[in-house]
């Protein structure tokens, strides 16, 4: 049994030497050729549809698309890595706002929906971030004095409340949902529109376009004022607020910026779907958005995004486990946090800050 | 600690057992699910179905997939040149349907598909199978609007909720004769939908309404509601675990000569299991599908010998389904226009009726049973004047 | 508004029958957060493995799902049956979960929200294995007590099994309070949640606390999983989702940690969702816990009775 696991280990260790590699790789390339590897690597995330890789593609659905739902699901856990990773607040209904982001381009612009305003997909988007926005401090504004914890159930019941809301409102389309949820702009030569529902590969590139944008912004975010701020709360809040940061004022931006991208991500999810009912709103998508946060490694965004893509692409790459599939995937989690607590691409912050405190507890 | 690291590998064992014996499953499933007879991803022209396999509403897509694949079996066994069936396991969800529909989509030896299964579903899948000239004949998705977005491609083998819901509504009030009558409803599309069309045609003898959730448990309060109303009847609209739990709830609370309605997402075993047999004596059930017994043909013994048990609801109609796009490849038409140009021409007997679409893409010749909760098994009652 | 007033009794005897069930699961939750300051999010599966491990049991004795009830003496040998064997299988499920996806991550000195993490993927793959083995449809339980009206309350019929599950949930709370506050254990788990550090130097174990504070909260859950069979007659391998996230609200609005706070908790949520469905509607029903627990902790935001296992029982 003892050798199985000190095998175990080892692979552990040894796969842990493995991913430090790249890291000095990159450390050790000059800026320009760091630039090449960059437009290269850019280059094969872009073509990736179109090469659909044998071993990598989906075989029993559709590749672009299951390649776009993996972006909808970077998007919203880089919107949810600003409160959970670098404000520290735990939100658990983080799908509301992306119910609200998907639910404002459908009802401004469907022309089945009540509004009927017919807004094109473009003048949907500003609107979609606007309401989620105030979604964000509506929640916010009473409920960010509370505690970890508490704000975790709170914000799960958000959550809830407008999945149901919207269910129950004839207003909102119901169960029944709205159709005719209005595309993203464009037409071929021949008159077709780009983002058409036949080939998803446009509406992946979108989600690229997206994300390289959110990745940028939160970039910017994160090193300024703001940011530092955050990180402040994070470590320690009752310190941040005697230091003379207002808390609870960064704390209502976090959840708001979050908020933000997650009704984008809900936007453009349903520019793609065409159709929304609240079914797809489920508590489940929160913990799953959660997940993809805290397994890549909370706090760093590229390993948000590597959790994403795992979170999102697994089930439906192993479509083929049938009924073990949700089974697997718990055990994937659980396996993924016991062994890698502190994330599969961890924030190097957190990462010393996890050593340092098990160095206090083997002392 | 030492047991920690024992859970551990015991956990890594279980996850690659587990693995490979999904795995396994899946790629028989996936490949060679003919009983051993066909290999259908051999096959030069296949048809798909579309629906939930897996997941909570599994139930209602394994009767359609069974019926749909009896209908290929059968002919495969006969043909020189086999029909493959490949299944896209939506779970019913509509978020799962786009890459799902895309790959049959692009997939050009799919001709045709049975489904999709749900309406919400179909409101997702629909328009890219419209885009792709994939014709589609769907054996269970009831809701009245998908017929009026204009599809060439899409057909439906059972009459709508606008056929089922006055139907039900006349038997309660016809045939039970009751006064006083209670709707619920569970809020989703199919529910709250044929609750409409039920209140509207019970005028005054409505007592009054509720709508609860799906996945409740506790009904106490619909339950109080249902007897303050002083109804003798209630309609239920929505499907079989809530209704179960419903009707035993309000049994048990002292309702028990409350008559209970409901329509074809109550047509279940399930819908037994959750009451419990006494509970769920003498319910009425609406279905827009045709009992076994009257099926023509051997279809119902047929069934019975490939999946050891018997057809279940809509079991038919997916055979039926199935056998158009079968005819359509017999006779020589082999690209999907080719294919929905012999749907909308199509006239000929199925074991549930005579199949022939109107321009709508609703088929002409519509049926509505009653069926009635008899010793614990849902048993045929009598055919319902529409 | 007229119907909630014609109706009042009749509904709040009905919500604290469904609130009793909240209460006693919502002990699991408060018994872990008051020693671990985490949410044990596996803990609806620790309530799902009872509900049909008493139902096997039940099988087991030759008792199926649609025989009629059996005479007195007997259903009483059931019930324990059902009981012990449902306590068994919920403790055991929990400190498979304490083992599994904490006890690792606590030697690791993880960030709290990993805990979370894990305790979700434990849940997934706990509900969906009893999906796989025992399949996803209802499974009805066999039938033990025939409800009966046994007196009226303000004109409210009351039956047999509602004093049932009320009484019994009640016993049991009694139970784990004098527990905890009498025994040495009980000692053990107030002192750890009052402060880790200082009780291991007191020379308490904190894992075999920990360990036995999911053991009491699987018992109580396994005790929850019996009178949910009695009372619904039915379970379903995702049954404890939406159960356990109203049983945390009903911890959390009692003041979590507390486990007084939990038996408060759980009852006004059981009424409140019952006036509120008659009020506005059914559909409403889980809006109008969330709102209400929202309301509750603008005003008091650690809880109707405040935080603390081992501060609230002085």
């Amino acid at each position: 049994m003892s050798t199985v696991t000190d095998r175990l280990r080892g692979l552990d260790a040894r796969r842990v030497e493995l991913v430090s590699l790249p890291r000095q790789w990159w450390g050790s390339l000059p800026t320009p050729a760091r630039w090449v590897v960059l437009v290269v690597l850019a280059a094969l995330l872009v073509a990736l549809p179109v090469l659909n890789p044998p071993l990598l593609s989906t075989p029993d659905s559709d590749f672009p698309t299951v390649l776009f739902i993996v972006g909808v699901y970077c998007i919203a856990a880089l919107g949810l890595n600003i409160v959970v990773g670098l404000a520290g607040l735990l939100d658990l209904g983080y799908v509301g706002f992306y119910a609200v982001g998907a639910y404002s381009v459908a009802v401004f612009g469907s022309p089945s929906s009540a509004l009927a305003t017919h807004f094109p997909w473009l003048v949907c988007i500003p609107i979609a971030i606007a309401l989620s926005m105030v979604a964000g401090v509506l929640l916010g504004s009473p409920t960010l004095r509370l505690r970890g914890d508490y704000l975790a159930i709170v914000t799960l019941g958000f959550g809830e409340i407008v999945r149901l809301t919207a269910l129950n409102s004839s207003k909102l389309g119901g169960a029944a949902g709205i159709t005719e949820v209005p595309a993203p702009p464009g037409h071929h030569a021949d008159g077709s529109p780009v983002f058409g529902v036949l080939d998803a590969k446009p509406y992946y590139w979108l989600a690229l376009v997206v994300i390289f944008l959110i990745v940028i912004a939160s970039r910017n975010l994160e090193r300024s004022r703001v940011g530092r701020a955050w990180l402040a709360i994070r470590e320690d809040e009752d310190a941040a607020e005697l230091m003379g940061v207002p808390t609870f004022k960064f704390k209502l931006w976090a959840f708001a910026m979050g908020a933000a991208v997650g009704g984008l991500a809900g936007a453009v999810f349903a520019g793609q779907q065409g159709f929304i009912n609240p079914e797809s709103f489920q508590i489940q998508l929160s913990i799953l958005f959660l997940a993809a946060v805290v397994v890549g490694g909370a706090g760093n965004r590229l390993g948000v995004v590597v959790g994403a893509v795992l979170v999102a692409y697994l089930p439906e790459r192993f479509r083929a486990l049938a009924e073990y599939r949700i089974l697997v995937f718990g055990l994937a989690l659980l396996l993924m946090s016991v062994f890698r607590p502190q994330g599969l691409l961890p924030s190097k912050r957190r990462e010393v800050e996890l050593a340092v405190r098990r160095e206090a507890v083997d002392a | 600690m030492r047991f920690q690291r024992m859970a551990r590998v015991t956990i890594a064992a279980a996850v690659i057992a587990l693995a490979a014996a999904g795995c396994g499953g899946g790629g028989s499933s996936g490949g060679g699910s003919g009983g051993g007879k066909v290999d259908y991803a051999s096959c030069k022209y296949q048809i798909g179905f579309f629906g939930a396999l897996t997941g909570d509403a599994a139930n209602l897509g394994i009767n359609i997939r069974n019926g749909a694949k009896l209908a290929i079996d059968q002919y495969n066994a006969k043909a020189k040149d086999c029909v493959g069936l490949v299944e896209f396991d939506s779970q019913g969800v509509p978020e799962q349907a786009p890459p799902l529909a895309r790959k049959a989509a692009t997939d050009k030896r799919v001709l045709g598909i049975v489904g999709p299964a749900f309406s919400g579903e179909s409101d997702v899948a629909d328009p890219t199978f419209e885009q792709a000239g994939l014709p589609t004949i769907t054996a269970s998705a009831t809701n009245p609007k998908l017929a009026d977005h204009g599809w060439k491609t899409f057909h439906r083998i059972l009459g709508n909720d606008a056929t089922q819901g006055p139907a039900a509504a006349a038997y309660i009030t016809g045939t039970l004769k009751a006064k006083k009558v209670f709707v619920v409803d569970d809020a989703s599309a199919y529910g709250k939908g044929l609750a409409t069309l039920v209140k509207a045609k019970l005028g005054s003898a409505l007592a009054g309404t509720d709508t609860v959730q799906q996945k409740q448990t506790d009904f106490s309060a619909t339950v109080t509601k249902i007897r303050a109303s002083g109804a003798t009847a209630f309609f239920y609209g929505g499907y079989y675990a809530e209704a179960g739990k419903l009707r035993k709830q309000l049994s048990d609370a002292g309702g028990k000569g409350i008559m209970m309605v409901a329509a074809d997402g109550v047509k279940d075993p399930g819908f037994v299991q959750a009451a419990g047999r006494a509970a769920a004596e003498g319910t009425i059930v609406t279905c827009p599908c045709l009992p076994p017994s009257k099926t023509k043909g051997t279809f119902a013994a047929d069934y019975q010998k490939a999946f050891k048990i018997a057809p279940g609801t809509y079991s038919g109609e997916a055979f039926d389904a199935a056998s158009v796009f079968l005819r359509a490849i017999e006779g020589g038409k082999t690209t999907r226009a080719a294919v929905n140009a012999f749907i909308t021409a199509y006239r000929g007997d199925g074991v549930t009726k005579t199949v022939q679409f109107d321009a709508k893409g609703e088929v002409t010749d519509k049926v509505i049973w009653a069926y009635k909760v008899t010793g614990g098994n849902i048993v045929e009652d009598q055919e319902v004047a529409q | 508004m007229h119907f909630l007033l014609d109706n009042f009794w009749d509904l709040s005897v009905t919500g604290l029958a469904q609130g009793a069930i909240y209460a006693l699961i919502a002990l699991g939750y408060t018994l872990v957060y008051g020693v671990l300051r985490l949410i044990n999010f596996a803990h609806s599966e620790v309530f799902v493995t009872g509900t049909f491990a008493s139902i096997l049991v039940l099988h087991m004795l030759g008792l199926g799902s649609d025989d009629p009830v059996p005479s007195a003496g007997l259903v009483v040998l059931y019930m324990v049956a059902a009981a012990v064997a449902a306590m068994i299988a919920s403790g055991l499920t929990a400190v498979v979960v304490e083992r599994v996806a904490y006890r690792p991550l606590r030697r690791r000195n993880a960030p709290p929200l990993v805990f979370l993490i894990s305790a979700i993927g434990a849940s997934f793959a706990i509900s969906e294995a009893v999906g796989v083995f025992v399949g996803r449809n209802e499974v009805r339980v066999p039938n033990l007590v025939q409800p009966q009206t046994q007196f009226h309350l303000f004109g409210a019929a009351v039956s047999n099994r509602q004093i049932l599950v009320v009484v019994s949930a009640l016993v049991m709370m009694v139970a784990l309070d004098q527990f905890i506050r009498r025994t040495r254990l009980g000692r053990g788990i107030r002192a750890v949640s009052q402060d880790p550090d200082s009780a291991a130097l007191m020379g308490v174990n904190a894992d075999r606390v920990i360990a036995l504070t999911f053991v009491l909260g699987g018992l109580m859950a396994g005790g929850a999983a019996v009178l949910y069979d009695l009372q619904f007659g039915v379970t379903r391998f995702n049954a404890g989702f939406l159960l356990g996230i109203k049983a945390f609200t009903a911890a959390v609005l009692g003041g979590i940690g507390n486990l007084r706070g939990a038996l408060l908790g759980g009852l006004l949520l059981g009424v409140m969702e019952n006036y509120g469905s008659a009020l506005i509607g059914s559909q409403w029903r889980d809006v109008v816990a969330f709102v209400f627990l929202i309301v509750v902790l603008m005003f008091r935001p650690t809880g109707i009775l405040g935080e603390s296992l081992g501060r609230a029982r002085a």
